[in-house]
């Protein structure tokens, strides 16, 4: 098993949430639930991140960062989408600002519903979350040695003698693109 | 002992060192958080809980924002590693704390080579703080090396029959203060903190991310292992009874430590440099003037 499933830490946003839900993923860390016993720790470092919990749905003006977020972190990672709006938009679909879903802006793994979602059902939705982290890890190797192939092969296009040529031909010209 | 067998213990110890210490750092940080958890009344994470996070750790994505970085947090690792072999194989307390400094010197460095404004903010808390616990740190060489026949050799001081605490309570308990600067514990953990705590962003470590944070939380555990060796070198006088009580100090100043931890919140920078450069004077550096005194007029120590 991976080691991941074993220490899985969390990102959690508030996209536009009513916070019922954020309540209810305070609530996990509490004594009464206490996630840390699986290893699970809020960290507020999208660096140090493996799961993405997102409240609320997504607005005009959140996009930029939900997208942000989920860029920062590092693979394998994994979103769940906690409570209706984070899901579909909830109640809040037909309003002017809101896009709807998590989903309609990053991907996401794992959906909640719920309004609020209750402790027991965001803990099961991240426990399920593990087992895509998982299957993530597991084709993680594959992928960065695909990106690393795909770099080296642009950097020998980069290397291209010709191409080369071409830019000094244009600095030469003077066209103003020259110097730095 | 012959030379030759003081060379052939010091290796020993030395190898152990490199070895064990990340063994015994990551178990002292395993108990740090279950006892940290019964605190607060949860049930608590596993026991081998911050293995398995380093071992995460290792196996994320690589992602860094420039070359240096990984570069500056190994040898981070790397000078730590160096302090802990030179305190174990009985060398210099001056050469330790200065290998010391390097190390930390290197993690502040490596927080600075990012743009963020967390890591950069975090690495001059990071400085405030070095400025804060060095002068104890120096107080405590000097004070040990006043009892043990005037030597800085860490041999010397284990092997001198003078027990430190005896001479030095005040040094010893401003040490326990910094101690918990260096633990990275409430109320002073304003740069980077452990657990779930956050404060600014993830502070020095916030542009850390998969194995370069996996390495620092390594030197971190090679640190913890030096650090509780410095306690232990109050204690020790060469004979096995003070070193069985040696390294209950040790633990019971660690446990000490967790309890600190979870009673305090977090405070200012300036009350940090305050209150340590407070008690490194009237603690620390009482004390040893009077042991210096005590022993220049004859009744003290040798």
């Amino acid at each position: 098993m991976p080691y991941i499933t074993k220490s899985p830490w969390i990102i959690h946003y508030d996209g536009s949430s009513c916070n019922g839900c954020d309540i209810e993923v305070l609530a996990c860390l509490t004594p009464m639930y206490d996630v840390e016993r699986f290893g699970i720790i809020n960290t507020g470092n999208p660096k140090h991140a493996d799961i993405f919990l997102v409240t609320g749905s997504v607005n005009e003006q959140n996009i930029s960062v939900i997208k942000q977020i989920y860029e920062q972190m590092p693979r394998p990672k994994v979103v769940v989408a906690v409570g209706i709006c984070a899901t579909s938009g909830g109640v809040f679909r037909e309003c002017y600002n809101i896009m709807g879903g998590i989903d309609t802006v990053i991907p996401v793994d794992v959906y909640v519903p719920g309004c609020a979602a209750r402790p027991e059902a965001i803990i099961d939705g991240v426990v399920k979350g593990l087992g895509v982290l998982a299957e993530k890890r597991g084709r993680l190797p594959a992928e960065l040695a695909e990106e690393a192939a795909a770099r080296r092969a642009a950097e020998r296009e980069d290397d291209d003698p010709e191409a080369v040529m071409t830019f000094e031909v244009s600095e030469d010209a003077g066209d103003g693109k020259g110097g730095a | 002992m012959t030379a030759n067998g003081i060379n052939v213990a010091a290796a020993l110890s030395v190898v152990a060192y490199i070895v064990l210490a990340p063994f015994v750092g990551g178990l002292l940080a395993g108990i740090d958080r279950r006892i940290s958890a019964r605190m607060q009344g949860r049930f608590g994470p596993p026991l081998l809980q911050p293995f398995y996070d380093v071992l995460k750790l290792l196996e994320k994505e690589p992602v860094t924002v420039n070359r240096g970085q990984d570069f500056y947090v190994a040898c981070c690792l790397i000078f730590m590693m160096v302090t802990g072999a030179l305190f174990f194989a009985g060398m210099s307390l001056l050469l330790v704390i200065f290998t010391l400094t390097t190390a930390s010197v290197f993690l502040v460095v490596a927080a600075y080579s990012s743009n963020s404004p967390y890591a950069q903010v975090g690495a001059e808390r990071e400085l405030l703080q070095m400025m804060a616990y060095e002068p104890m740190v120096l107080i405590a060489a000097v004070g040990l090396y006043l009892v043990s026949g005037r030597s800085f050799g860490i041999s010397d001081i284990i092997g001198s029959p003078a027990v430190g605490v005896v001479y030095l309570p005040g040094i010893f308990i401003g040490f326990l203060f910094i101690l918990t600067i260096k633990l990275r514990k409430s109320p002073f953990d304003l740069s980077m903190s452990h657990h779930a705590h956050q404060e600014l962003v993830k502070g020095l470590t916030t542009e850390f991310s998969g194995k370069t944070l996996a390495i620092l939380e390594i030197s971190h555990w090679y640190e913890n292992v030096f650090l509780l060796g410095f306690v232990f070198l109050f204690f020790a006088n060469g004979t096995p009874l003070m070193a069985v009580v040696g390294v209950a100090v040790c633990l019971i100043a660690y446990f000490l430590e967790v309890f600190i931890d979870n009673v305090n919140a977090r405070m200012k920078w300036q009350f940090a440099l305050n209150s340590s450069w407070i008690v490194a004077l009237v603690f620390g550096a009482t004390n040893m003037m009077v042991v210096y005194f005590a022993s220049v007029s004859g009744w003290g120590v040798q």
